[in-house]
């Protein structure tokens, strides 16, 4: 295989306050391939924004990366000075916000948001730059894209400043998206049209997308691999289809079971006991063990590393070849 | 059907939405009314639960908001157990049997007030308990019942995750003994985990204490776990009530039709699909006739310019003109055509 686009090794992000040192990322790896879509998935507080937010270079202060490294492209872009990390952000990785309304400037019309970006980035004249503007906002399906420049973002509704947004990220051919709950804030008809677009967009470009989301339907029809995030580090991470239908790791099992389907009658949801932990006070060993239906021994005393079980790796001690007999014979016992 | 426990019936509100007297006779504007909800009617049986959905803009939690008494219709009438909530004293005797459960744990807690103050408020309120060690036995007793514990009446809500706070404010609800519980979006500031514990819950209340659940969400996997009967929104009407399972299986009308197909889901892992353009329209312009008809892939120049009404059809409501004629098959023809 070819060298990943995007290599995450052993990031390590830390959060100083004044009662002690978080940890809100915690050793967590993963590649990511050109023209792929990675789903980074969790519930609140797994870390899954701050991972998108330590690539692009956008920790808020006093967040900081405290080891691991980002290599886009062969190249380390983690600790850069602001200067240079500047020419990459928008230019080799772009970003898509939650809120679409937040992430457009009010005061400038998205014409001139477009050509600012266009550019920044690009040699282009003011008018290359408008024509640019224009196939871009016809390109995420914008009509009359040639009159809509000059318009404001209040005159567009919600689901259309988010292909605003889309275009923006696109204006500068990035070669990676990160894209923070793209459609958390849409209804689910527009939520769709939205998904629609940026899978078919990006497939045409062949840019790689790295997916944040807390809904596992939106990473299951867009995504080619996901991880599964728990307490800053990685619970499973493997071809979606695995993941989603034969997931191994009991916190992704437990994830699976709780999300109401509509394919499924009315039956008992599957519960997980209790909630993630706080970052102050994470358990010993594995942060899920206090949870976990088949905890035993080890887990209350080591984190696990990530195991191949299949297609995938998951980070649970019930897939360590060497323990797995413990395993059983507590379960037996 | 007479005797069902809420009745609600033409239930209509408009706001005004016009600029200042001023701007309007500088202007010369007219007056402008938004209308959020548009003769809306439904039951509910006692025991049951009725889920509202629909997508924002759509007047659900306008619709709570008038059944539990937070805003006055402009028109229309709501029955609860057969005592109009429009007549002051029979309203105030309604206050007690009914309760609501808002979206936001974190916005819905008063952060300087203890947990047992919160939640004895409304026995305070209601005079139902006058002993203050019978009144702390009930507080403990209702924080067990939403699977907390007795000794958490003294702390506060900060002390509590997002899942807790919504128990919470289930066992503030259920201080007064209410019979029908309005729950506008429980669990959609939750996460999954945490959604399915508190869903749990509430259909393990149900069952215990046979409540009553108007139940409004935007999610239609989650309505399907906890609804009887389920009516759908569009621009403040209803478009079709069915029950959950026929609706499901066979959506009628075509906006439920493509709210279903909209949804992502987990057990379709990479599916490629067609979505429904355009957006919910602006309810101060709304279309003419049927308000679907701009995004209806079955639209013809009727549904341009006749309203359709809510009829009939084996048991469940359809507002279409295309079910209506027949030419958009439903239920067993659809599954025979």
């Amino acid at each position: 295989m070819t060298e990943a686009l995007l290599q995450v090794r052993d990031l390590v992000v830390e959060f100083p306050t004044r009662h002690a040192l978080l940890r809100a990322i915690d050793e967590v790896s993963f590649d990511v391939h050109r023209g792929e879509v990675l789903g980074l998935v969790g519930e609140s507080g797994a870390g899954k924004s701050i991972t998108g937010a330590a690539i692009i270079g956008l920790l808020e202060p006093p967040g900081r990366i405290a080891s691991g490294s980002v290599t886009l492209a062969g190249e380390r872009i983690d600790g850069l000075p602001l200067e240079q990390m500047r020419k990459i952000r928008g230019k080799k990785i772009a970003m898509i916000f939650q809120d679409p309304l937040t992430s457009l400037n009010p005061l400038y019309s998205i014409g001139r948001q477009l050509v600012e970006t266009i550019t920044t980035h690009l040699d282009m004249t003011d008018a290359q730059a408008r024509a640019r503007a224009v196939s871009l906002l016809e390109d995420v399906g914008i009509p009359a894209a040639a009159d809509r420049l000059d318009a404001y973002p209040h005159e567009f509704s919600g689901g259309m400043r988010q292909r605003v947004v889309i275009a923006l990220a696109l204006a500068a051919e990035p070669e990676l998206i990160i894209a923070d709950e793209p459609t958390t804030a849409l209804d689910v008809s527009v939520q769709a049209q939205v998904i629609t677009l940026l899978k078919k967009l990006c497939a045409e470009r062949g840019t790689a997308v790295i997916l944040v989301t807390h809904d596992m339907g939106v990473i299951a029809e867009t995504a080619n691999r996901v991880a599964v995030m728990y307490s800053g580090r990685i619970a499973e991470i493997g071809p979606v289809e695995d993941v989603v239908h034969k997931p191994q790791h009991p916190y992704t099992v437990g994830l699976m079971g709780a999300i109401p389907d509509l394919e499924q009658e009315g039956d008992r949801l599957a519960q997980i006991k209790g909630s993630m932990p706080r970052l102050d006070r994470l358990p010993e060993g594995c942060a899920f063990n206090p949870r976990c239906p088949h905890a035993f021994a080890p887990c209350c005393e080591a984190k696990p590393g990530l195991y191949e079980v299949g297609a995938s790796l998951a980070a649970c001690f019930l897939h360590d070849p060497a323990r797995a007999s413990d395993a059983q014979l507590e379960a037996a016992q | 059907m007479s005797g069902a426990f809420v009745e609600v019936e033409d239930l209509v509100k408009r706001f005004n939405v016009s600029k200042p007297w001023l701007n309007r006779v500088l202007e010369r504007l007219p007056e402008q009314t938004l209308t959020a909800v548009s003769g809306v009617s439904f039951e509910i049986e006692k025991g049951q639960t009725f889920a509202l959905v629909g997508e924002s803009g759509s007047g659900k939690s306008t619709v709570a908001k008038m059944v539990i008494g937070l805003l006055n219709p402009t028109d229309g009438t709501i029955r609860i157990d057969g005592r109009s909530t429009s007549d002051a004293a029979e309203a105030t005797a309604l206050r007690r049997r009914m309760q609501m459960i808002f979206q936001d744990p974190y916005a819905s807690l008063n952060p300087r007030w203890r947990i047992d103050k919160i939640i004895s408020e409304p026995i305070r309120v209601f005079g139902l308990l006058s002993d203050e060690a019978a009144i702390d036995r009930r507080v403990g007793e209702l924080l067990e019942l939403v699977g907390l514990d007795a000794r958490d009446a003294v702390k506060y809500p900060h002390e509590f995750s997002g899942g807790q706070r919504q128990r919470l404010c289930i066992a503030r609800a259920l201080s007064s003994n209410p019979e029908f519980l309005v729950c506008d979006e429980p669990t959609s500031a939750l996460d999954v985990s945490v959604q399915a514990q508190i869903l749990n819950l509430m259909r393990d209340l149900q069952d215990e204490l046979g409540l009553t659940y108007l139940f409004i969400s935007h999610n239609l996997a989650v309505v399907r776990y906890m609804a009887n009967r389920i009516g759908v929104l569009y621009l403040g009407g209803l478009v079709e009530i069915s029950d959950t399972k026929e609706l499901f299986t066979a959506p009628a009308h075509p906006y439920t039709r493509m709210l279903l197909d909209a949804v992502p889901s987990v057990a379709q892992v990479g599916r490629v699909r067609q979505p429904v353009q355009g957006e919910i329209p602006n309810p101060i312009n709304p279309p003419s006739g049927c308000v679907f008809h701009p995004r209806c892939p079955f639209a013809n120049d009727r549904c341009k310019a006749e309203v359709p009404a809510l009829k009939v059809h084996d048991g469940r409501s359809i507002a279409c003109h295309a079910v209506d004629e027949g030419r958009l098959p439903i239920g067993a023809e659809a599954a025979a055509a």
